[in-house]
């Protein structure tokens, strides 16, 4: 298998005393879109910031394109930034400037085009998320699909090698959750970017991923194709797949903590 | 040992402050070049520009009411002491003295950082609420030359002017007094104020005003990019943008006073 065009390696951050990741391993290869699943506060939010480089970690070593992000110049981390685009959650579209303005932005500040090559990319991009006529519009003025819209928009618009998104569904109604679903797999195709998803909407992540990975706890505990990942056996990914809650009431130390609150501990142990 | 350890974590968490703010000023200095008309990237000026009608132009007004009431009032209260004395010329001489040197720079310093700072400090914590400054770093944009060192600049250029506007409206405002209790008319007036004027004096009120502009932006920054967590903690740093900046202007001032002072005597 070539090179994976990211790589992580035995992980681990913690926040306050309490780890979150516990020595992920994770390699990610050219081309292909891989789905990182888990429930909240399962660490997947903070994995992604690590991968973006946003975070530092205790250990471990995030490699993109070979070369170590929390290790490397000044100038190779704004290389590899420029291979990277970022859909955030809440989509971080600039609230004082318009659509168009956003995605012009990269462009501006990272090349060196002439404004007028610049509006024409700006209307390629805008035009291929479906947006072409709502570049002059505020961020304020779009409905919530159209803001991650513009953000993938923003994203792709220095046409990145490796496109990742965080929780692209979050906020979304089914249909307009779909729609980007398509709109990600439509630049998958057209431009062979490699895709990272982290979501916790199933649907989503099988109509679009090759491969699932899950984390639960801080740790991954599968990394595999979604066929294999559907049928799995393992208690933790059945739970996540068929819906199964997490009993918290009838936990054995909610029932301790409510027995000593009534003053009973001596009297059932 | 709990207090100390208490102590101990206090001291640990100014001089951590102190030392992130020094670094912020230092990347914020070395982007001035690139935020400069002409030599500088292309939008950073006009963004500057912006911002200099925010934080200058439109507290024009504010500060020249604010600086001419001060003025107002110091001239009624030296003159209800002078007049015992006979010596009521010596009131133009406060007036312009205290301005030019101290009040001029304080007040226009203390309108701008409860106008400006705090609206700096809630744009980038709104900023980071939202997540459009880690969009920014991803994208291989630095926060601080985008977004911190307009403002600087901005700030820089304005607060100084503003800082003129001020002295000269307390000024007018003494004139006013003279006038009305002494029917001193302008020119008289102007005369005995121009001889009260030392340039030392100018040039300590001006560089005191820089001074106090990079005191504001640099903290009004500051506590934006500290925001962690939700909408009210944006409100939380507003606040203390403004109570921070004005406690350490004061405080830069008493330096600078004394600084002066004690070259002075020589």
């Amino acid at each position: 298998m070539a090179d994976p065009i990211i790589s992580v390696r035995d992980l681990v951050v913690s926040y306050g005393g309490r780890r979150v990741l516990d020595g992920v391993n994770l390699d990610i290869q050219q081309g292909e879109v891989l789905a990182l699943l888990g429930g909240s506060g399962s660490g997947k939010s903070t994995m992604l910031r690590h991968i973006i480089g946003l975070e530092r970690p205790d250990s471990g070593r995030i490699c993109v394109q070979g070369v170590d992000i929390n290790n490397c110049s000044a100038r190779e981390l704004k290389a590899l930034r420029r291979d990277m685009g970022v859909s955030f959650q809440g989509s971080a579209l600039f609230s004082s400037m318009t659509v168009e303005e956003n995605v012009q932005l990269p462009l501006r500040e990272l090349t060196s085009l002439a404004d007028p090559v610049i509006e024409i990319m700006t209307y390629i991009k805008l035009a291929a998320v479906g947006l072409g006529d709502a570049g002059k519009l505020f961020p304020q003025e779009l409905s919530g699909g159209m803001k991650k819209r513009a953000a993938v928009a923003r994203a792709t618009a220095l046409d990145p090698e490796i496109l990742i998104f965080d929780e692209p569904s979050a906020g979304l109604d089914p249909i307009v959750a779909a729609e980007l679903d398509e709109l990600i797999l439509f630049l998958k195709r057209a431009f062979h970017m490699t895709v990272l998803i982290v979501t916790h909407e199933m649907a989503s992540a099988f109509r679009i991923a090759d491969r699932v990975a899950m984390l639960y706890k801080g740790s991954l505990i599968a990394v595999e194709d979604k066929e294999s990942f559907r049928a799995s056996n393992d208690p933790r990914i059945r739970q996540f797949l068929d819906r199964i809650p997490e009993r918290i009431a009838e936990s054995e130390s909610v029932q301790r903590r409510i027995r000593e609150l009534a003053g009973v501990t001596g009297a059932t142990e | 040992m709990n207090v100390l350890e208490v102590i101990g974590r206090g001291v640990v968490q100014q001089l951590a402050y102190v030392g992130g703010l020094t670094t912020q000023f230092w990347s914020g200095l070395t982007a001035v070049p690139r935020v400069l008309p002409l030599v500088g990237r292309r939008g950073r000026w006009s963004a500057a520009i912006r911002q200099m009608c925010a934080i200058g132009v439109d507290a024009l007004p504010m500060v020249a009411i604010v600086s001419a009431c001060g003025g107002f009032i110091l001239a009624i209260q030296s003159a209800s002491e002078l007049s015992q004395f006979g010596a009521m010329q010596l009131v133009i001489d406060i007036v312009v003295i205290a301005f030019t040197r101290e009040l001029g720079p304080l007040l226009t310093a203390i309108v701008v950082s409860g106008r400006s700072g705090s609206a700096f400090s809630a744009e980038i914590g709104t900023m980071v609420v939202t997540e459009e400054i880690d969009a920014l770093r991803t994208m291989a944009i630095d926060p601080i030359e985008l977004v911190l060192t307009p403002k600087y600049l901005a700030s820089m250029v304005v607060v100084p002017c503003l800082t003129i506007m001020s002295s000269a409206f307390a000024i007018l405002a003494g004139a006013g007094f003279m006038y009305l209790s002494r029917n001193m008319t302008l020119p008289i007036f102007l005369r005995y104020a121009a001889q009260a004027v030392v340039l030392r004096d100018i040039v300590m009120g001006l560089l005191k005003s820089v001074v106090f502009a990079t005191i504001i932006a640099q903290v009004g920054c500051m506590e934006g990019f500290r925001v962690s967590g939700g909408p009210e903690a944006v409100g939380k740093s507003a606040t203390s943008a403004v109570v921070k900046s004005t406690f350490l202007v004061i405080f830069a001032d008493l330096f600078i006073t004394t600084m002066f002072y004690l070259l002075g005597s020589k």
